[in-house]
């Protein structure tokens, strides 16, 4: 009765088997690497690059460990951090421009392993160090600037269907637009009804009509203003030079970016939390004297205009409302020098509309000024106000203004980086430094192992032989639990680890349970083997409900859990599946192979 | 080797007025701190700015908290965390200052009085992070509840989940009742650990209500406090070895876990003691009372098999 077919052993022997391998490659731990991936996501990863990257290390005389490269880029791995950093000197200087150099770890796994998908698990932030951050989108001001570029869509269509217009103001969420009178007022609706097909247009009285996003268009905008916050956010990581950066959208609002072992936090967290745009519009040459600007300091500020004081260079400025230009036309800014002056100047490419543009209002507005503006967190800044000499094709532009070098830099680096299609805000934060992640493993390491030796020591002094198998059987679940978790690529984070620790001492409850049961069985008077039998059977129903109840426990974390948490319920989830594997069937396994073949057992070891 | 071996049932439900005493008495004590005290939530809940930092030379929590206020910080609090070398601090919310900013300042700061002061650790939450996460926790404790309820319903019989529950959430408040009482902080990893708790002290419960299930197929005549004796005594053993072995697990976190787990581990712990207690004491009188009878499974199942005759 206590014997086992041989698929059952052989099913057994094959779960030892893989999570033995899978299991395995968390022991090697990790080696420095450099990493070098490209900017652009439309510049492939080839062997050219790895030759070239190849080239430039044996030009320097650097030592490495074998070069991979995969769809992120292409990855050195070097034998310690001195010969990485000088690498990664080595490699920026040759890949700066177009190329992320950043410092990586890599698993030190076997290749052979590597090639059969046995990686380590991942580990989470609070493990290897680094920084999260959970940003908040301001929908609420992404459509205020919407509305303020659509204001321009309004006015063009109105002009080209040569329909007098009196004025266009913003009103909360949408547009009021004033017309002459009634005719006009409805040859306009007309205009706009055909022409504008993201918002519905409703007539307030004789002459004004309103205009309000639909339903559809907020929601196709909104998808949109958090797709382009995504890219941006991607791509001013990128400069920032972070290996393996998460960059995630979370419900309708929120992303979330995690940068692995970061170390200069304040750098990441300025770059991020910038909401930096340009914007080039006409300084309002009729009011530019002195009546209006005094009563624009003091807050009469003459309508669609907009009052500047003191830019970089001290005057005060009124400035048009409408924007001639964003910084979603820039294609590319680079920091460098004013040929003539040897100023710091910033160098903007235009984009083929962007160009055109420019080169029509330059054309129009020869003599007059333009304002140059850099809009960070809500509050603009004139960098510079040049007036327009000539007008400027092909859509080059130079920017100088009063600013230092690391002002152009910076400048440039935002506006390459592009500008977030809504200002964000930081509203969770979480950085860990490497020393305590480092702790934390060695901590989290040294619980899961003082507990199970604790249970062990019991267990094989309590049960004696079965004792001992059911420690077997508790080494096997923990084996199984880190196998399964490396081959999910789990993300391990110290909850994930206390979870650990706590499955153990709480998969022992299935040996527990079987143990009681058959020192019961014999205590009834049953022979060895029908104890065994019976103590099994009648276990099994028992395990089942307390599993069940536990594992109900663990879902509703994992649903409602949060970052750390959530990590806890995945681990603390699967060890309850593990461990009735490996409790049930893995220690049954033990017991019938020494004892199912036995004719009569004397003495039962337990 | 074997501790527990009794020659006759233990009386338990003949000490259950005295017991279900006690434990309104302290369920109504943890009440009454819960309301009074309240818990000490971690910022995580609150929303604020927590830094943890390591400094080179020991200097005493009180000065450093003369600092930051000083420097105009808002409301900080300054405690050591683990060793003297290591502090935790914590500021409140303030509009218009981004926390981005205030973990630098504080470093900068703190770089003034000690220059090799490290930085370790930085939480910052904002106000509505923190309100989704006291619902979060909320709605999950809901659903544990329902889904507990439901599968005992299904597996058992009503009476037997709703005394369960009873005893789980008796638990539960008990060691949030600690929490108030000696004001530990209530971070998210102690809410991991207190809904972790609910669903293993109900663990016991089921042990000891299969038993019962068992004996009340197998003993016609008994009545349902033998048959409850019967069961807590026969399950008493294991009871006492599987959570000795789960509190080892537990309170190796304790020693060796560091700081981040000190309070996950407690509270696992009282979880676990409480666990034991109630649901001897607790939801074994309740199924009584509620008079839970062998009509309630015999019916249902099917006839008794050769197995279950013996005596």
């Amino acid at each position: 009765m206590n014997r086992y077919p041989r698929w059952k052993y052989l099913i057994i022997l094959a779960a030892l088997v893989m999570s033995i391998l899978y299991a395995t490659p968390n022991l090697f731990g990790e080696v420095p690497a450099v990493q070098v991936s490209p900017i652009s996501s439309v510049t492939q990863v080839d062997q050219g690059l790895m030759d070239k990257v190849v080239g430039v290390l044996d030009k320097a005389g650097i030592a490495y460990n074998g070069v991979l490269a995969d769809q992120t880029g292409v990855k050195v791995r070097l034998a310690d951090t001195t010969i990485q950093l000088q690498a990664k000197d080595a490699l920026q200087q040759v890949f700066g421009a177009n190329y992320t150099v950043a410092l990586n770890l890599l698993p030190a796994t076997p290749s052979w392993m590597r090639s059969i998908g046995a990686l380590p698990m991942y580990l989470g932030l609070d493990l290897r160090g680094g920084v999260h951050f959970l940003m908040q989108v301001d929908m609420r001001a992404a459509l205020n600037k919407q509305l303020d570029r659509q204001t321009n869509d309004v006015r063009n269509q109105l002009r080209d269907a040569k329909v007098p217009l009196a004025g266009i103001v913003r009103d909360d969420q949408s547009l009021v637009v004033r017309f002459r009178d009634a005719e006009t007022r409805a040859q306009g609706q007309d205009v706009l009804r055909k022409g504008l097909r993201e918002m519905t247009v409703r007539e307030i009285d004789a002459t004004r009509l309103a205009l309000t996003p639909t339903e559809t268009g907020l929601k196709s905008f909104q998808d949109q203003a958090l797709k382009q916050n995504v890219l941006t956010l991607r791509n001013r990581i990128n400069e920032l030079g972070v290996a393996e950066p998460v960059i995630q959208q979370q419900g309708a609002d929120r992303v979330v970016v995690q940068l692995p072992g970061v170390q200069d936090t304040a750098k990441a967290k300025d770059i991020l939390g910038r909401t930096a745009s340009l914007e080039i519009r006409m300084v309002d040459e009729e009011n530019m004297n002195a009546t209006s600007l005094a009563q624009a300091a003091r807050g009469l500020v003459p309508p669609g205009a907009d009052y500047y004081e003191g830019g970089r260079d001290g005057q005060p400025l009124l400035v048009k409302k409408q924007i001639v230009l964003t910084g979603e036309d820039i294609s590319n800014a680079s920091a460098g020098f004013d040929g003539r002056t040897n100023e710091p100047a910033v160098h903007i490419t235009l984009d083929t509309r962007g160009a055109r543009i420019f080169s029509q209002v330059t054309r129009n507005s020869v003599g007059k000024r333009m304002a140059i503006i850099l809009v960070e967190k809500g509050k603009g800044e004139v960098v510079t106000a040049p007036v327009i000499r000539q007008q400027i094709d092909g859509g080059q532009v130079q920017i100088t203004g009063t600013m230092t070098t690391k002002d152009a830099s910076d400048v440039a680096l935002l506006l390459r980086a592009g500008a977030l299609a809504a200002p964000m805000e930081i509203i969770e934060e979480r950085t860990i430094g490497p020393s305590l992640g480092a702790e934390n493993i060695e901590k989290g390491l040294h619980s899961v192992l003082w507990g199970f030796m604790a249970i062990a020591v019991f267990m094989s002094f309590y049960y004696k032989r079965i004792g001992v198998y059911s420690v077997l059987a508790l080494g096997f679940n923990v084996l199984l639990l880190v196998a399964l978790l490396s081959i999910i690529q789990a993300t391990l984070t110290l909850p994930g680890i206390a979870a650990i620790a706590l499955t153990i001492g709480m998969a022992i409850d299935a040996n527990v349970l079987i143990n009681e049961r058959v020192r019961e069985e014999l205590r009834a008077g049953q022979s060895p083997q029908a104890a065994i039998h019976a103590g099994y059977s009648h276990a099994f129903r028992t395990i089942l409900d307390t599993n069940i109840t536990t594992l109900i426990a663990g879902v509703a974390l994992f649903i409602y859990g949060s970052g750390p948490v959530r990590g806890f319920a995945v681990v603390l989830c699967l060890g309850i599946l593990t461990s009735m594997f490996s409790a049930v069937l893995g220690s049954r396994a033990l017991v019938n192979l020494t004892y199912g073949r036995m004719r009569k057992i004397d003495h039962l070891s337990i | 080797m074997e501790i527990f071996h009794f020659k006759r049932d233990i009386p338990c439900m003949s000490w259950s007025k005295v017991t279900i005493i006690i434990s309104l008495v302290t369920f109504l004590l943890s009440v009454f701190f819960l309301t009074t005290r309240g818990l000490h939530l971690s910022v995580e809940f609150t929303g604020g700015t927590l830094v943890e930092v390591h400094f080179e030379q020991t200097l005493p929590a009180s000065h450093v908290q003369d600092i930051l206020v000083e420097h105009g910080f808002p409301e900080p609090s300054v405690q050591n965390f683990g060793t003297s070398a290591d502090m935790i601090i914590r500021l409140a919310l303030k509009d218009g200052m981004s926390s981005a900013q205030l973990s630098e300042d504080v470093i900068a700061t703190l770089r003034a009085a000690d220059p090799g002061v490290q930085l370790r650790r930085v939480e910052f939450i904002g106000p509505q992070v923190g309100e989704e996460l006291v619902h979060d926790g909320l709605k999950a404790m809901l659903l544990v509840a329902v889904g507990i309820v439901a599968y005992l319903t299904f597996r058992f019989e009503w009476r037997f989940a709703v005394a369960a529950i009873i005893s789980n959430f008796h638990d539960l408040t008990i060691v949030l009742g600690f929490f108030a009482f000696f004001q530990w902080e209530f971070s998210l990893t102690v809410l991991a650990a207190v809904l972790s708790i609910l669903g293993y002290s109900v663990n016991e419960t089921v042990v000891v209500f299969d038993r019962a299930r068992e004996n009340f197929r197998k003993y016609k005549k008994a009545s349902t406090a033998e048959i409850l004796n019967n069961a807590i005594t026969t399950t008493m053993s294991r009871t006492v070895i599987t959570h000795g072995c789960t509190e080892a697990a537990v309170l190796s976190m304790f020693f060796f876990g560091g700081p981040s787990l000190h309070y996950f581990a407690l509270a696992l712990t009282i979880g676990i003691v409480f666990g034991i207690y109630s649901s001897i004491f607790v939801s074994c009188p309740l199924v009584m009372w509620m008079g839970a009878d062998r009509s309630h499974f015999v019916k249902t199942d099917q006839p008794a098999k050769s197995a279950d005759t013996r005596p």
